[in-house]
């Protein structure tokens, strides 16, 4: 009896099929292009990056996370460093929160490293929403006034818009053999 | 014509006399073939050319002979290497090595190699990806790639011989610097010093790549090599497993001294003398002590790797002020006996005169404003750092001189016997800076420090300094506006070649520093010079021009000018390089016609 029980469920699970497909972990992977074949079918921004970026709170936790994370050794305050600039309009891997969530979530090839798995899901939020506002691209009333080092930088309140416009090439790709 | 100008040239400088003569102890076809096998020319360090076909009075008409883009548009460090009749580069990463054959008109690629380092290396690299060079040695050639592998290849086909994995970029470390041959060791090091690692000497083995010996510059003295025949100068580097008990607690595992400099070999002693970089993190309250054996210059017998002394530039470094500058091995008259030193020009702005034999500090005077230290003790030879300058955690303090690149960095001076003067390429830098406290994240930077750098005194950023260390004075200088980021080469022809961050290649008098000629290429030039004969008999000098380094990283990486923190502060003082100068990788030669 048992034997027949467990024959019929293991030829349940041969049949079960997945609709929605598997998830992939650690949050959203938009796409980095906007050039699809056939008919372009927009993808809805993740739901959750708006409650971030707008956020005093969360943009202030990210502030801190930016320096205990060690991210200003690569990126300074903005200007970057071994790690691309961030307070201009330029992105390798696109600005807009979801794709900087996915960059520090996953890494990127040129020596990103990826802190899945390093640092809770809610924290790379954070962190995503302050890098956001390093290019003046969220509201002036939520983001720091000041910063904690010296003044080396126009202040977030006081920073220009520069929407994401891709176009920070990857320097250094391999030469044509 | 050209033969006759030269020999009145070389008469002319030859009033200084044979007793500067260095350590020249190599294979006889660098001197009688004009070859250009390390990066230094020869085993003293000296990048001094026995060439003298191309003199002060033609100098003028140098010409294009030839040029090769290397494909990669990131900082050129390297210096071309030439041996016979073939030259070989190293581009930063990708670390492509080609070989030209000089035989040829327009010196095709007689092969190239490509070691495919692993990409998320450049992520590690503080400084730029770039790459010091080759080094070509019983007919093989040998360099470290920057995700930390050494490998050779023979020099005929191109074909691997070896290769072997030293550095791990999980633990933050590259490898920038080039080899040095040594007999039938390959002496690598490893770079990092702004990622908490802990700094490495390591001695290959020619023939297999197996690891002969390991010194490490942090920790017990078994790891260092540091045994009985360990006899330092001076008291404060005497005692027991001085690199854990100058270090808090386990601090010394993440203490850096990386050895991403210059090594050089006196073969009478037996002794290789290279330096050791800064302490990490840049913080320096959070490591309370002297730190040893960071920033400072180790005597080592290349057989065993033993340690016979150390020499500190900054106990307790408190400004990055890494110690892995060149060595330049002479013989010097001093006080009326002849002395055989070290000349060492220092990141943190003096000119050393060390004893080679014993690591006593002889001299040591300033090359550049300096107002970090007040000077250097030579009773105990320490520096007498400046109250004033110390950095603090949550204080912002103004104005100190020199920089943390140093009032040099790496690029390397050059010496000549002519002339008994030292070719120092520096910069004329100050910076602000506050200590923050650094958390130690494997494979994430550990500095605790915010800097932004501006040009000295008289605005200049960066000086051309020719020295006499015997009359411990600045003979000359040409003061540039930019850093000047490339090294040096001399000739006994009597001309001194350097280029500058906006691309420009020149000559100047060897004597007295007055230009003679100068050729403006496709960017900025941070590499070394060098000077050979090619197989037509005739005279060459190159240089690759390719803007980046820490002081182009800002051209390199398209970083932001509005953020003076930029590349550790290197931005606030180069915001207008991107107006001056693109990325670029390109060859240069050229010749009299």
């Amino acid at each position: 009896m048992a034997a027949c029980i467990a024959l019929t469920l293991g030829g349940c699970e041969r049949e079960k099929r997945d609709f929605t497909g598997p998830q992939p972990p650690g949050g959203p992977a938009p796409p980095l292009v906007g050039l699809q074949p056939g008919t372009p079918s927009p993808v809805p921004p993740d739901p959750r990056g708006a409650r971030y970026e707008n956020n005093a709170y969360h943009i202030g936790q990210g502030q801190n996370l930016f320096r205990w994370m060690n991210c200003n050794g690569c990126h300074a305050n903005g200007g970057g460093d071994a790690g691309p600039a961030l307070m201009d309009g330029e992105w390798r891997y696109g600005g807009d929160i979801d794709h900087i969530y996915a960059s520090i979530d996953q890494g990127r090839p040129n020596g990103m490293p990826s802190f899945r798995g390093k640092i809770p899901p809610e924290q790379i939020w954070q962190l995503a929403a302050y890098v956001r506002s390093l290019s003046g691209n969220i509201r002036k009333d939520a983001v720091p006034s000041r910063s904690e080092g010296m003044s080396a930088t126009p202040p977030l309140t006081r920073r220009e818009s520069e929407p994401p416009k891709g176009g920070d090439p990857a320097p250094n790709q391999e030469p044509q053999r | 014509m050209r033969q006759g100008a030269g020999r009145v040239a070389r008469a002319l400088l030859l009033v200084a006399g044979a007793s500067f003569m260095p350590v020249l102890a190599q294979e006889a076809g660098v001197q009688e073939k004009g070859e250009w096998p390390m990066p230094a020319h020869d085993l003293a360090s000296t990048r001094y050319s026995p060439l003298d076909e191309i003199t002060a009075a033609n100098a003028g008409k140098l010409k294009v002979a030839f040029t090769f883009s290397t494909g990669v548009d990131r900082g050129q460090e390297a210096a071309p290497i030439v041996v016979d009749s073939t030259m070989y580069i190293v581009s930063p990463y990708p670390n492509i090595v080609y070989a030209l054959d000089l035989t040829r008109e327009g010196a095709p690629v007689k092969w190239s190699f490509r070691p495919q380092p692993d990409a998320a290396a450049q992520g590690v690299a503080c400084c730029d990806v770039v790459n010091r060079g080759a080094v070509v040695a019983g007919g093989k050639l040998f360099f470290n790639t920057l995700d930390g592998q050494t490998i050779a290849l023979d020099v005929a086909t191109g074909k691997q011989a070896w290769r072997t994995k030293l550095g791990d970029i999980n633990r933050g470390e590259t490898m920038t610097m080039a080899p040095l041959v040594v007999k039938d060791k390959v002496l690598v090091g490893n770079s990092g010093g702004e990622f908490g690692v802990r700094g490495w000497l390591t001695a290959l083995d020619t023939a297999t790549g197996k690891l002969v010996w390991r010194a490490y510059s942090t920790g017990p003295d078994k790891d260092v090599l540091i045994g009985p025949s360990f006899k330092p100068f001076y008291a404060s580097d005497k005692g027991k497993d001085l690199g854990m008990t100058t270090w808090p607690p386990e601090a010394w595992k993440t203490g850096g001294g990386s050895v991403w400099g210059w090594i050089s070999y006196d073969p009478e002693s037996n002794l290789v003398f290279y330096g050791t970089a800064n302490p990490g993190p840049w913080n320096a309250e959070q490591r309370p002590g002297d730190n040893k054996w960071t920033a400072g210059i180790f005597a080592r017998d290349v057989d065993t790797g033993e340690a016979r002394w150390f020499y500190q530039f900054s106990p307790h470094d408190l400004y990055d002020y890494d110690a892995i500058n060149e060595n330049v091995l002479v013989d010097l008259p001093i006080d009326g006996t002849t002395r055989k030193v070290i000349v060492r020009p220092e990141r943190n702005g003096y000119v050393y005169v060390i004893d080679r034999a014993s690591g006593e500090v002889l001299s040591a005077d300033p090359f550049s404003p300096v107002n970090s230290t007040l000077g250097i003790d030579l009773e105990t030879g320490r520096p007498r750092y400046n109250p004033d300058k110390q950095p603090r955690m949550g204080k912002v303090v103004r104005d100190i001189c020199p920089t943390a690149p140093g009032a040099k960095d790496w690029n390397p001076s050059a010496w000549s016997p002519d002339t008994g003067l030292l070719y120092i390429p520096h910069a004329n830098l100050c910076m602000d800076w506050e200590s923050m406290q650094a958390n130690y994240i494997a494979g994430t930077p550990y500095v605790g420090a915010e800097v932004r750098m501006y040009a000295g005194p008289g605005g200049h950023r960066g000086v051309l300094t020719a020295w006499d260390p015997v009359r411990r004075r600045i003979a000359w200088e040409i003061k540039e506006d930019l850093p000047v980021w490339s090294g040096t080469v001399v000739t006994r022809g009597g001309v001194v070649f350097y280029g500058t961050m906006d691309g420009w290649f020149k000559a100047v008098d060897a004597k007295d520093g007055k230009p003679l000629w100068k050729f403006k290429t496709g960017s900025g030039i941070i590499g070394q010079p060098v000077s050979y004969r090619g197989p037509d008999g005739h005279q060459y000098v190159a240089v690759l021009s390719g803007v980046g380094g820490w002081a182009g990283a800002i051209v390199a990486g398209n970083l932001d000018p509005r953020d003076g923190t930029a590349a550790k502060g290197m931005v606030n003082a180069t915001t207008d390089l991107k107006q001056k100068t693109q990325p670029g990788g390109t060859l240069y030669v050229f010749a009299l016609p």
